[in-house]
Order: C-alpha cells, then sequence, then structure tokens
C-alpha cells in the first residue's frame, strides 16, 4: 500500500497510519486476548470511512487507537508522520484533532444543561469561556437540535436527541478527524436514519474525515466512499462499497450481510436479467433496472 | 486503565483451593484474618506469610496478578504506616521537624502495613479462587443457623452477590466514561487536589447515573422473573462437603494452633 512509515516525507497529504499494528488485552494473564493482528491501514484526509465487524472482531480496539487512547502492543500508529508511541508525542493535540464519540455517548453527559455540556470539551482545550460557547452553539446546530433544549437538562431529552448533544459535544472541539463508534445502536429506524443523515451532512459541509463503526452493512452502504471489514482482529476487506459487496459468500461467512438491493440484484442476475451486481443503493438499483430495460 | 484492579474478581483457572467448598475458604479467610491480629512476633508473621505463599501457590494465580490487585491499597497502606510511624508515643529514635520518630512508632507501623497486605492478599485470594455465586451459597449456608433470630440471611447473600456481580461491571463502566472525557479533552492525572476532585465529577455523575439505571433494570429483570426473596428457593448445586474440606478444615486449625502458640514463644529482637 506503501512504501515506507515515512511517506509524510514525500509531502503526500495523510492523516493517519497503522502500520503492522497488533494489540493485546491482559498480556501474560488467563484473560489474554489478542484484539488486533497485524492491521495495516491508512486513513486520508477527508475520506468517508466505514468500518464493519461482528462483536469481537477487534473495531472498538482500533478506534482507541486512533486517538491514542490506547497504545499498540506491536507495530506503530502515526499521526501525521509521528508515531504516538513516542514518549514526546503531543497526546493532546492528537485527541484534539481526532475526536471519538464513542457506543452510547448519551452516557457521558453529566451537566446541569445541555449547552454546558458541550462546552466541557472545548474549555478543555483551553479556549475562552467565548470561543468556547460559540463552538459549542454551532455544534449544536450542527447536529440539529432545537434551540429550546438548549439550556434544559440533558437527563430529560429523548434518546436520540441525547445522542446528538454528546456527539456536539466532541464536534465542539472541531476535529479533523471524527470517529464515530456504532453512532446508531439502540435507536429506532427512524432514529437511526436521522443519525446517519446528520453525519453524511456533516462530511458534506466540513469535508472532514469520518470513520463509521457499525457492524451493518446496510447503515454504512449509502454513505462512505470506503469499507474497512474487520474479522476477528485482522482486515478482511479494504476497498470501494461496491468492491466489497461482491465479496457476499466471504461475508456471510464472518456474519456479515450486504445490503438487501445487492441480493436483488444478483438474483435478478441470476434469472437472466443483465442488471450489474455491484449495486449497494436503492437509488443506484432503480436506475440500473430502468436502464436494462432500455428507459 | 482500571483493569489492575482485581479486588473482588475471579480468576478462571483449575486448582485445589478452586474446587474446595466456598465455606471452607470463607472460614479460612476469616480464620486467617484472625490469625494476622493474633500473632505478635516475626515468628508469627512468619508462619502467616509461609501459609499465605503456600496458598497463593496452590491457587495457580499469578503472582504479578495478586499483586496487580494491591495497587488500589496503596495510598491507603502508605498513610496508615505513616500515622502510625509518626505519631506514636515512645521512645524516640530521631525527629522530623515536630513529629518524632519511635521505636513504637516503627515497630506498629511494619506490623500495621504486613497484617494489611496480608489481609488483603488473604481475602482476594478467596475472590479470585471462587466465583461470585459460590461465594454467596457459601455465605448463605454459614449464615443459615441465623435465620433463626430473624436476620434476613437469604437477601443479604442475594444483596452480596449483586454488589460483588457489579464490582467488575462498574470498574468497566467506569473505563468507559474515563476514557469518553479523555477524548473530550478531560484530564484526570494532572493538577492539585481541587483540580483533581473538580476532575472527578464528569466521571462520577455518569458513573452514578448508570448505576441506578442498572439497579432499576436489574430489579425489573427479577421481578420479571418472578423472584420473590430465598422462601421456598432450590439449588441447582447444593453445597456438599467432601473430603478434601474435612482435610483443608483440619490444616486450618492446625495452622490456627500454631498462630495461637506463636504468642508464647519468646523472640528476642526489635519487634
Amino acid at each position: 500500500m506503501w512504501d515506507s512509515p515515512y511517506c509524510h516525507l514525500t509531502g503526500i497529504d495523510m492523516s493517519i497510519i497503522l502500520d503492522h499494528v497488533n494489540y493485546i488485552y491482559d498480556k501474560d494473564t488467563a484473560f489474554e486476548r489478542h484484539a488486533l493482528k497485524d492491521v495495516n491501514l491508512q486513513l486520508q484526509d477527508g475520506e468517508f470511512i466505514g468500518l464493519i465487524g461482528h462483536t469481537g472482531s477487534g473495531k472498538s480496539t482500533l478506534v482507541q487507537l486512533l486517538n491514542g487512547l490506547l497504545k499498540p502492543s506491536a507495530g506503530a500508529v502515526y499521526f501525521d508522520g509521528a508515531d504516538i508511541s513516542d514518549d514526546d508525542f503531543d497526546l493532546k493535540n492528537l485527541r484534539a484533532s481526532v475526536g471519538l464519540v464513542f457506543q452510547y455517548p448519551e452516557h457521558q453527559l453529566f451537566e446541569t444543561d445541555v449547552f454546558q455540556d458541550v462546552c466541557f470539551g472545548p474549555k478543555n482545550l483551553g479556549l475562552s469561556k467565548k470561543d468556547a460557547e460559540l463552538r459549542a452553539f454551532q455544534a449544536l446546530k450542527q447536529v440539529g437540535l432545537k434551540e429550546e433544549y438548549f439550556y434544559q437538562s440533558p437527563f430529560d431529552l429523548s434518546g436520540g436527541e441525547k445522542r446528538r448533544v454528546a456527539i456536539a459535544g466532541v464536534l465542539a472541539m472541531q476535529p479533523k478527524v471524527l470517529v464515530l463508534d456504532e453512532p446508531t445502536a439502540g435507536l429506532d429506524p427512524k432514529g437511526r436514519e436521522d443519525i446517519l443523515n446528520m453525519i453524511a451532512q456533516l462530511h458534506k459541509e466540513l469535508h472532514n474525515t469520518i470513520v463509521l463503526v457499525s457492524h451493518s452493512m446496510e447503515d454504512v452502504a449509502d454513505y462512505v466512499e470506503r469499507i474497512i471489514v474487520m474479522n476477528k482482529g485482522e482486515v478482511l476487506y479494504d476497498a470501494a462499497p461496491q468492491e466489497v459487496f461482491t465479496h457476499v459468500e466471504e461475508l456471510e461467512a464472518v456474519h456479515l450481510a450486504v445490503p438487501e438491493v445487492t441480493y436483488i440484484m444478483r438474483d435478478l442476475a441470476r434469472a437472466g436479467i443483465k442488471v450489474r451486481t455491484d449495486v449497494t443503493t436503492v437509488e443506484e438499483a432503480v436506475e440500473e433496472i430502468l436502464a436494462c430495460y432500455g428507459r | 486503565m482500571l483493569r489492575e484492579i482485581t479486588l473482588g474478581q475471579y480468576y478462571q483457572t483449575d486448582s485445589v483451593l478452586h474446587r474446595l467448598d466456598p465455606r471452607v475458604k470463607i472460614v479460612g479467610t476469616l480464620v486467617f484474618i484472625a490469625s494476622l491480629f493474633i500473632a505478635n512476633s516475626p515468628l508469627g508473621y512468619g508462619v502467616a506469610a509461609v501459609f499465605l505463599a503456600v496458598m497463593i501457590k496452590l491457587s495457580h494465580v499469578p503472582f504479578q496478578f495478586i499483586i496487580r490487585g494491591m495497587k488500589a491499597i496503596f495510598m491507603l497502606l502508605i498513610i496508615t504506616m505513616l500515622f502510625n510511624l509518626l505519631l506514636t508515643p515512645g521512645e524516640e529514635v530521631f525527629h522530623l521537624w515536630r513529629l518524632s520518630v519511635t521505636k513504637e512508632g516503627i515497630r506498629l507501623a511494619l506490623m500495621m502495613g504486613i497484617r494489611l497486605v496480608f489481609l488483603v492478599i488473604g481475602s482476594s485470594l478467596m475472590t479470585l479462587t471462587t466465583t461470585p455465586n459460590n461465594l454467596t451459597d457459601g455465605l448463605e449456608k454459614l449464615m443459615g443457623p441465623l435465620k433463626v433470630l430473624h436476620v434476613p440471611v437469604h437477601e443479604i447473600a442475594m444483596m452480596m452477590a449483586i454488589a460483588l456481580r457489579f464490582i467488575p461491571i462498574l470498574l468497566e463502566e467506569t473505563d468507559k466514561i474515563m476514557k469518553a472525557q479523555i477524548a473530550r479533552g478531560a484530564r484526570f492525572d494532572t493538577g492539585g487536589i481541587i483540580d483533581k476532585a473538580r476532575a472527578m465529577v464528569p466521571l462520577l455523575v455518569p458513573l452514578f447515573i448508570s448505576a441506578f439505571r442498572r439497579a432499576g433494570d436489574l430489579a425489573m429483570a427479577m421481578e420479571a422473573r418472578c423472584y420473590h426473596g430465598g422462601e421456598g428457593r432450590t439449588k441447582m448445586h447444593p453445597l456438599a462437603y467432601e473430603k478434601r474440606d474435612a482435610l483443608a478444615y483440619l490444616l486450618l486449625a492446625l495452622y490456627l494452633a500454631v498462630m495461637i502458640l506463636s504468642r508464647f514463644v519468646p523472640v528476642g529482637g526489635m519487634l
């Protein structure tokens, strides 16, 4: 994929490189678990990436490496060319640059009102009260929370609204890379779609790098440009969605399904209708079928 | 981050200690703790140390794993020893500013330190080798006679089971919340004592809320399964003593006897 970990010197614009990364939990005890095995990845600026894997595939471990909450047991993670395991590495800067939204982020809310909670991140960056509040206001607007909720207790909001507030809390730090771990977990279909649309909108407006972690292909297929499939701590596929979804059998073997439309297109092709099978969204499928009938 | 806290955690492996009846282990732990307070000489502590070392060896739990649990009480240990060292009146050895270190103080500090370390290792050895379920079964059985006095034995055992079960869950939760707040730029390791205390708010508020939520969920789940206290409840694996348990009780009695005798053996030296 690249020649050396020093390719930042060649002037290629890239933000995060994982070079032969391994991660082992509870090394040398009965609980030892090899969560990541020889992972090599390169996340470029402005990419919209889906990170997919079944439970226990190592995706949550991987995202924690991205902002230095965990350090690799072997191998190295480079952020803008600097090794995050180095003693003099600026972790504060990394955490300001790579925003991580955990699973069920609403469980981290603690302030007396929504606005104060969103201010927490920017204040920790050392911004003045005014700047922090400005950022908080922007972030809350970006996640589409109604202004009437701004000064309510975060605990009085509904599940979906709480999640928006929590995402705004990270967004207010204005990270270059935004990593969201299962942002739709536990939400109803409507809430899921709302959150995903909101994230896609963010990407369109801010042109930041977004890593969307999910166990559902259906969730990410419509939005991302690149999919990384993890299985048992290893990278199984790393390609565009259309390319990844051609491996239907292999994906099913690791308990992942491709989007429903991909199945339909495959069945149509089998039935003798000449359609492309690397279709991942409903819109594309409609076009393809219409084209096939010459309309 | 908080994974090093081993207090109250079970270590899955196979050993003689793991197979012992939980009642033996509970009584054994109590006897061991009592013996630490009976001991008053280096000989006594030596015997206790040997006993503990043998038990650790028998448990097949890696020593580093047990030691890691000690980090949790490190501060307590230091403070206890310091207070004993500086505030015990007696024959002065030397003094620091207005506090004097005495012979008695050194003796007491050493004794307290050893007691505390042994006590924690001894009791964590019990939880490391006994599943929480087994532990509470044992406790319930041991306290059984108290039912006559209307002591809510089953309820106490159930509360303990839940408390023990929740230690790892809440630790994991703490770890998660801590990470989430660190990702938002929170610092838990810098600043003075007031800064540190203030930094705990973003951790403690979500933790309490989550504890209450979990408690509510658990109560609901228990009710949904018709839990109505201990009345008429039977066990899938009723506890039954075996030969090795009898042997263990015998060894315990022997150990206790040796510890009591050690009080009467005159030993020279500073202690």
